[in-house]
């Protein structure tokens, strides 16, 4: 197996002797939606169990669904968001026993979805192609009581919390264009920043708010796709690239051993890293699909999905790229993914347009603000002052640090005025060179092993003038200042 | 023999009733008094009611007595007694569906039929007996005993609204409601000699009518005479946010429309109709063509040669759709449950225990039309069929305004004679099922009598929101109806 670590997804891959993996996602979400996908009841986490029901929810004899407007006009926000087709949608009831599940059955779009035929592009280059996304409803929630694991199996009885019964959901189906851990990580962040962005959920894996169910198969590349298992149960960004590639290990070993694949639905087990067997293809309901008698067509006018398209918001891929441009970094590198996951990209524009530094900005704000929300306590010109008196080279990155740790602490402060309180007067370069010569003179073994090319004796050497200016000269300066004279010394 | 001198001493219909009541010329009192004494008198012998509502009914009486007493008018319906077919829900009151799975369940919310009759000043006397579910042409299979023919008490009302039928053709209500999924309405209207109107699709609210099969289901009212049918149909109809198969339009007008006549009508006589009228049935319709004829209609012959397909897609679409409404009988939230180890042999037992044969087998039916494999060929194909009828409907009503067939193959038969073959009974629907896989409306006018003495039922078939010209031809019938 080679994989390239620290790499954007774009550049690195995965192999297992010479299989290669492919993996689709299904991430279910649940839209933030004042109430209910079919009835009035309120769409809330976190309730006294059963208080949020109805007789739709509960699917009482004679309810009816009513379709919630604001539920379509979200799933056709995310859909676009995703270049999705919007088309004219059906519902179908799908068909199974369940106690948490009313009606036995679920009310779901089936062979026509609302979206079709979308992708989404991940930081780098990879694109993901979307199938579709289709609105449905969730079940209730089953609490096994005795018995081992939380499982139905051997437990002594069950609650159901009915609330969130007919909460709605998008299921985004992507096609099986992942080839990567990384990439399926990436793919699921990514998404996730979208649904927040477009207001559709509040997309948090950990309340279940969104579920990702993994297809997985095997193949050496250029062969027809393998038998894939779906996985369930990953609850987490990191669970999403760990049970792939288990999965995908656990395929090729069996491969190897001249086994074959049996098409199932595997359960992630967090604890013991593995995949282990919850149902086989034979053993799946037959759902008897058929189209739902008591909703009616949902077929949105142009007008209405150009609404909901010019009202989009700017998507974060664009907001990397408009950050990337203003600090001339590249749009996939850690510090713009990190910033704009926080919101604070705008932050860091709004500064640079006070006529700060974009890129020193970005590398503060990154560093400093990990605490600070979309909007920070510190006022745009105190951070745009900090910068320019760095690129001015009044500061020094390390007494720049210290600065800004007082402007935090204190929600805001003029950056020079603390600076020369704090006696930081930026060294003129010969002061700075004096200081380089005095420690290439005191360490002589140091010196004439880091011109030996021994990375490592450079640090007595940094060090020791950081030592003489009492911590305030600029190391990379400093570690300039003696790149420049060993490249003399050994000329 | 009973006859219609059964009724004598009673308030004559619905018009009456509401026009004493709100003219203060009659207390809704005691117009309830004399429906609950018919029903004290016989409801022994015919068992129309699954629940009769004496207290709640003199409460709600005394409440429109007030309220007329204090200048107020109590709606179109004041004072009117009416029943209600046992799966419509009414908050508070066991609504059953005449089965064993609904014991004990109380529903917490009225269907939208009862709120606009409790708006409308009726008074709801009872709940009904039917057939299980809906599920049967006779009301024999009922998890409560069968109901019998007020005409006869030795025959069946029919069914599946049954009890609806028989409770206004013995006088214990002035009107009620039903539901039609394949004739439920109209076939006990005609074999009781009443008036049973099966509505267009989506013109009355569902919401709280226990589901059968959802597509085809409608809720429609019985009453001894067009008039009144009108009145109960008008207060009950309109757009519900409830129901979002419900027309986007306000209530019927038909009842000013009953004295228009049908001259200049075009009166439709479906030349290929499947044969199973026995021969007293199809002298009536003869009769009730020429009767029309002299008011001034015109009568032209027209073909729907899908009709005689209806029986076997509705026989696929209805178990299909049935098969999925009763899967949420399971014990799990609400009436009958049969403990069990595990929850699949709850489930199980408590499905083997609560629902009847004929539910069953209709379960049966339908979880393999839909399932896997058979899809295509089953449920698939009476889709196609189902849209074929309704071409064929369209294309008469291109030369016709109404059609006219009988509503039952035959007058009201015995208890027992059809129970052991379930086909036999499926049939007693030829006639009336189409309406439903189109969705039109269509109504059961009597007209004369036939083998026995026994009650012949007309039907009148009209294109989708044609309401008035049905009502105006039932009228006419009704006028010229043999005495």
């Amino acid at each position: 197996m080679s994989q390239t670590v620290g790499a954007t997804v774009s550049e690195e891959t995965w192999t297992l002797r010479g299989y290669e993996m492919v993996v689709g996602l299904e991430v279910h979400v649940e839209l933030a939606t004042r109430t209910k996908l079919f009835s009035a009841s309120p769409n809330r986490f976190g309730d006294e169990p059963n208080t949020n029901i109805d007789p739709v929810t509960l699917g009482l004899p004679g309810a009816l669904p009513v379709l919630n407007r604001q539920a379509v006009e979200l799933a056709m926000r995310l859909g676009l968001a995703l270049d999705c087709t919007v088309q004219r949608s059906t519902f179908a009831r799908k068909n199974y026993f369940y106690p948490d599940m009313p009606k036995a059955y679920q009310i779901s779009q089936y062979d026509e979805p609302i979206c079709v035929d979308g992708w989404l592009d991940l930081p780098g280059s990879i694109r993901v192609g979307i199938e579709r996304a289709h609105l449905e409803e969730d079940t209730g929630k089953s609490t096994h009581v005795g018995g081992t694991g939380g499982r139905i199996h051997g437990s002594d009885f069950s609650l159901i919390d009915f609330n969130r019964a007919g909460v709605p959901l998008v299921e985004i189906v992507s096609r099986p264009d992942i080839r990567t851990p990384e990439q399926a990580k990436a793919y699921v962040s990514e998404l996730r920043a979208i649904l927040v962005a477009v207001g559709a959920s509040d997309a948090k894996m950990e309340e279940g708010s969104m579920r990702v169910d993994a297809n997985v198969s095997v193949r050496l590349p250029g062969a027809e796709f393998g038998t894939r298992c779906e996985i369930k149960n990953v609850n987490s960004v990191r669970s999403v690239g760990r049970a792939i590639e288990y999965e995908a290990q656990r395929q090729v070993a069996m491969l190897e051993a001249g086994e074959s694949i049996r098409q199932e639905t595997r359960h992630w087990d967090e604890n013991d890293g593995r995949t282990h067997t919850l149902r086989s293809k034979e053993d799946a309901d037959d759902y008897r699909y058929f189209q739902e008698p008591d909703l009616v067509v949902v077929d949105p006018d142009p007008e209405w999905i150009e609404r909901v398209r010019w009202a989009l918001p700017v998507l974060p891929a664009a907001r990397r790229a408009r950050l990337a441009d203003a600090t001339g970094q590249r749009a996939d590198a850690e510090a713009i993914l990190v910033v704009t996951d926080r919101d604070q990209d705008a932050y860091v524009l709004a500064v640079a347009g006070a006529g700060g530094d974009a890129g020193r900005a970005l590398v503060h704000v990154k560093e400093a603000f990990a605490e600070q929300g979309e909007r920070p306590s510190v006022p745009v010109a105190d951070l745009a002052k900090l910068t320019r008196l760095e690129i001015d080279g009044k500061l020094t990155a390390t007494q720049a640090k210290q600065v800004l740790a007082e402007i935090v602490a204190n929600g805001g402060g003029d950056a020079e005025a603390i600076a020369a309180s704090k006696g930081f007067e930026a060294m003129d370069t010969s002061e700075l060179e004096s200081k380089v010569d005095d420690a290439i003179a005191a360490q002589p073994e140091a010196w004439s092993k880091f011109c030996a090319g021994e990375a490592k004796a450079m640090g007595a050497l940094v060090g020791a003038v950081m030592k003489a200016s009492s911590g305030q000269a600029d190391g990379k300066a400093v570690t300039a200042l003696l790149e420049t004279r060993r490249d003399i010394a050994i000329a | 023999m009973p006859t219609n001198s059964d009724r004598q001493g009673l308030p004559a219909g619905v018009a009456d009733i509401s026009w004493n009541v709100r003219n203060n010329v009659t207390s809704a009192a005691d117009v309830l008094e004399r429906h609950l004494a018919a029903i004290d008198a016989r409801e022994g012998d015919i068992h129309a009611f699954n629940i009769v509502l004496a207290d709640e009914a003199r409460l709600r009486a005394a409440e429109i007595d007030e309220a007329v007493a204090a200048g107020r008018d109590p709606g179109p319906l004041a004072g009117v007694p009416i029943a209600l077919k046992d799966n419509m829900c009414t908050r508070g009151i066991p609504t059953t569906c005449s089965s064993r799975i609904l014991d004990g369940w109380r529903p917490p919310y009225d269907a939208t039929v009862v709120t606009k009759l409790h708006e409308a000043g009726a008074i709801v006397v009872g709940k009904t007996n039917l057939d299980e579910f809906a599920m049967g042409s006779s009301t024999e299979n009922s998890a409560f005993g069968a109901t019998r023919n007020p005409r006869d008490i030795t025959r069946v009302p029919g069914g599946s609204s049954g009890g609806s039928a028989a409770a206004v053709a013995a006088g214990f209500a002035a009107a009620s409601l039903g539901s039609d999924t394949g004739g439920s309405i109209r076939q006990p209207a005609a074999l009781c000699g009443v008036v049973g109107v099966k509505p267009t699709y989506g013109a009355v609210s569902r919401y709280g009518l226990v589901a059968f099969a959802s597509s085809l289901d409608q809720i429609g009212p019985f009453a001894n005479s067009v008039g009144d049918a009108a009145l109960v149909l008008e207060a009950i109809s309109g757009h519900d946010q409830m129901d979002s198969t419900s027309i986007r339009r306000g209530p019927f007008e038909v009842s000013r429309q009953l004295d228009m006549g049908v001259a200049g009508l075009r009166i439709g006589r479906i030349a290929d109709l499947p044969e199973g009228a026995s021969p007293d049935v199809a002298a009536r319709l003869d009769e009730a063509f020429d009767a029309l004829r002299d008011a001034g209609a015109e009568i032209v012959d027209v073909e729907v040669p899908a009709f005689g397909y209806g029986l076997t897609a509705y026989y696929l679409i209805a178990p299909a759709e049935a098969s999925s409404n009763l899967a949420r009988y399971d014990g799990v939230r609400f009436g009958h449950r049969v403990e069990a180890p595990d929850t699949n042999a709850m489930y199980m037992a408590t499905r083997t225990d609560g629902f009847g044969a004929e539910v069953k087998r209709r379960i049966m039916l339908g979880t393999y039309a839909l399932s896997a494999g058979y899809y295509d060929a089953y449920y698939g194909r009476a889709l196609k069929v189902r849209r074929r009828i309704a071409a064929d409907f369209a294309a008469a009503y291109a030369s016709a305004d109404v059609l006219l067939t009988p509503a039952s193959p035959t007058v009201a038969f015995r208890l027992g004679d059809k129970t052991a073959d379930p086909m036999s009974m499926y049939l007693c629907d030829t006639y009336t099922i189409p309406s439903n896989l189109t969705g039109d409306p269509a109504m059961s006018v009597p007209f004369g009598t036939g083998d026995d003495g026994l009650p012949v039922g007309i039907q009148i078939l009209a294109p989708a929101l044609e309401e008035s010209r049905m009502f105006r031809t039932a009228a006419e019938l009704e006028r010229r109806a043999p005495k």
